[in-house]
């Protein structure tokens, strides 16, 4: 059993009795689902617009070379600096040289799911650098010392006492346990990270084609302060988060709220094209945009499966994921979790590696349904677990089905098989769910069906 | 070879290969191609009334929903008179604004401390400031969003650092839905756009801590919205 298996395994089954975890999350999953409800119909046509969104994402992802390059020109063209990684690491040593160049010490992060992708936090703090990370959610798994649990809220799993508990415990703030103090304490304490860091390091939730711009979603006003306030700017950005035109987020942006956080338009929608320019109060003197590619192409290079990076990172599909809400956001061992995670991790990280998570679904497909870009997520399940098999078939597997076969093709075989496992079914019964039984892997956590006691070709002989 | 050129040639390698559309496989078929029109995308966009009324009445409705306040006022001798009421409640030690005829003009009436962003400040001064009073580029019915540039309205940092956003609108500035800010944005800005163009849609917000809503996560916990008739 490869590592990531067995992680898997060992999480998904602690979380799934965890009744106290699963209940947070449940509550959770309620309150986003009466909100986005309540918001879906204030739209004309949801529908529509999810087909509109799909339509403008296979555009861009199906022309990436033209869009992309307009993207990085226009940037340019504004003074900002584009860089290029193929790889996290690539990405990392950019990110780690700018610092380096600035002599920066304290570095501010507004949410970036990207850099966990490529361990930043890990590489800047080896490298003696102050990280903190501003969006509160971030900066109470930060101090957790925990990767997120989920896309869009990182700390759903948490009740207010352990977040009271964890101030307590690693920053010193004693405050009662209502969230509206603890938010204030993490307000007071972050105001003056903002004005001591020399950088500030966002994500992208768009890259506007035609004028070159970076668009950011928020509600906090977090990635407002870390654009604003430290003298040097870095967004690190995935090669697929293009869109062609700017009129294009006029949808996207109330598509990405509803679906996210069941808002009509989040706080703050930011579009950024540059440094500060001739003439303006603030801003940074230098803009850096790090665009990653991290396998990404390779997905592209699949043309069955291309369609999931046409993905916003909305949350939607972990949100209505049977399977997500009951081994929770960490059990995937994954940055990206949930279906969209199950799909794209094993094209990114190694199919062997991560096909486990291809088969944790009950194919139900509400992912599918749910999706405002129109992934075909559960076909794509389906389709890494045919990849695999593909790739490295199972010998085992491979002589039971010759072997079902032969029986399944001849009558006689087939009535004297299932006449000894009506008989093998009794003597099972003794030692249902003990080591001694068979059928084990099964029955640990669920009951076996009993075989009928009389086959149909024997009730027809009888009752003709 | 670059990175650059490593990343566009494994780019164009793999498109070499089509890609169905999404929904090939479905009873509804394949989805058209190209990209939609903003005709298309007004058709499922929220609907908006055609007349200003209504569209003051929607984003009147907007700005309660997200706890932002909002308040039309027939001119603007009357503005002085709600920001001394509102200076005298918060007990505003030290203002913030941009430089502005208007926001001045306002600013110099209510007799306090002053900080004005243009040419450059002190932003742990900023920081102390009780209230930041900007104007804006538009005002999203649909939405209830305030649309603010860092070239029209004081910087970046203006309208979020202060606990308190104070914006002055005047009832032109009320434009309808989203694919209007858009097309308003390309015909102001076309060749030259502000390096940061912002929607603000109600006061900062969290629900990070058990989805239990508080505002004033990093930026201002208030927002208040004057339209100006006249």
């Amino acid at each position: 059993m490869s590592a990531p298996v067995a992680q898997f395994d060992e999480d998904a089954r602690r979380v799934a009795g965890d009744t106290r975890q699963r209940a947070i999350v449940q509550t959770a999953m309620h309150k986003y689902e009466v909100v986005r409800d309540f918001r879906k119909p204030w739209f004309q046509d949801w529908n529509g617009a999810r087909d509109q969104a799909s339509r403008t994402k296979f555009e861009a992802i199906n022309h990436l070379d033209r869009y992309l390059d307009q993207f990085a020109s226009k940037l340019e063209s504004r003074g900002t600096k584009v860089h290029w990684a193929s790889t996290g690491k690539q990405a990392v040593e950019i990110i780690l040289g700018i610092l380096k160049e600035k002599n920066a010490r304290t570095v501010i992060k507004s949410k970036a799911m990207t850099s966990e992708e490529i361990h930043l936090n890990d590489a800047m703090e080896k490298s003696g650098y102050t990280v903190v990370e501003s969006d509160l959610g971030e900066f109470i798994v930060q101090l957790r010392e925990e990767p997120p649990y989920h896309l869009v809220f990182p700390a759903m799993h948490l009740t207010r006492g352990q977040i009271q508990q964890t101030f307590e415990e690693k920053i010193g703030e004693k405050s009662s346990d209502s969230p509206e103090e603890l938010t204030m304490v993490a307000r007071r304490v972050l105001r003056q990270k903002y004005l001591d860091a020399d950088v500030g390091i966002t994500g992208a939730n768009f890259g506007i084609a035609e004028t070159g711009m970076i668009s950011i979603t928020e509600n906090e006003g977090n990635a407002r302060l870390t654009a604003a306030l430290p003298k040097t700017m870095i967004t690190l950005m995935g090669i697929e988060k293009i869109l062609p035109r700017m009129e294009d987020l006029g949808l996207f942006l109330p598509v990405l709220a509803v679906m996210g956080t069941g808002q009509a338009l989040t706080g703050y929608n930011t579009i950024y094209s540059g440094p500060r320019q001739a003439g303006e109060a603030d801003g940074p003197d230098e803009y850096n945009v790090v665009l990653l590619d991290n396998s990404r192409t390779l997905l592209l290079a699949d043309a069955e499966q291309r369609d999931s990076l046409h993905c916003i990172r909305c949350g939607a599909c972990l949100n209505v994921c049977p399977i997500f809400r009951n081994v929770g956001g960490h059990s995937y061992g994954t940055v990206y979790g949930g279906p969209v995670g199950s799909v794209i991790t094993p094209n990114l990280r190694g199919l062997q590696d991560w096909k486990h998570l291809s088969y944790a679904s009950s194919l139900c497909g509400a992912c599918t349904e749910t999706c405002p870009v129109r992934i075909d997520l559960h076909h794509h399940l389906l389709q890494n677990r045919r990849n695999s098999v593909q790739e490295k078939p199972d010998f085992f597997m491979a002589q039971a089905f010759r072997m079902f076969a032969v029986v399944a093709n001849s009558p006689g075989l087939w009535s004297m098989v299932t006449t000894m496992s009506r008989v093998g079914m009794k003597v099972r019964g003794w030692v249902n769910a003990t080591f001694l039984d068979p059928a084990r892997a099964w029955t640990k956590t669920r009951d076996l069906p009993p075989i009928a006691g009389q086959s149909f070709r024997e009730w027809w002989k009888e009752n003709r | 070879m670059s990175e650059r050129e490593n990343i566009f040639s494994r780019i164009r390698e793999a498109l070499k290969m089509p890609a169905h559309r999404s929904g090939y496989h479905t009873e509804q078929g394949e989805l058209p191609g190209g990209l939609p029109t903003l005709e298309e995308r007004r058709k499922v966009l929220p609907i908006v009334s055609a007349t200003e009324e209504g569209q003051i009445q929607m984003f009147a409705r907007n700005a309660a929903d997200l706890k932002a306040v909002f308040k039309v006022l027939p001119n603007a001798s009357l503005l002085t008179a709600e920001l001394k009421a509102l200076a005298f409640a918060e007990g505003w030690k030290r203002v913030a604004g941009q430089r502005t005829e208007m926001v001045e003009k306002q600013i110099s009436e209510l007799g306090l401390p002053a900080l004005f962003t243009e040419g450059g400040y002190d932003k742990a001064e900023l920081e102390k400031c009780d209230v930041g009073i900007t104007e804006c580029d538009a005002l999203v019915a649909q939405t209830g969003s305030v649309v603010v540039t860092s070239r029209t309205t004081g910087g970046r940092a203006l309208s979020v650092l202060p606990p308190h956003h104070v914006v002055v609108a005047r009832r032109d500035q009320l434009i309808p839905d989203l694919p209007a800010a858009y097309v308003l944005l390309q015909s102001r800005y076309a060749n030259s756009f502000p390096s940061m163009i912002s929607f603000v849609t109600g006061p900062s917000r969290t629900g990070d801590i058990e989805r239990i809503l508080v505002l004033g996560a990093h930026g201002p916990k208030k927002l208040t919205i004057y339209l100006i008739e006249s």
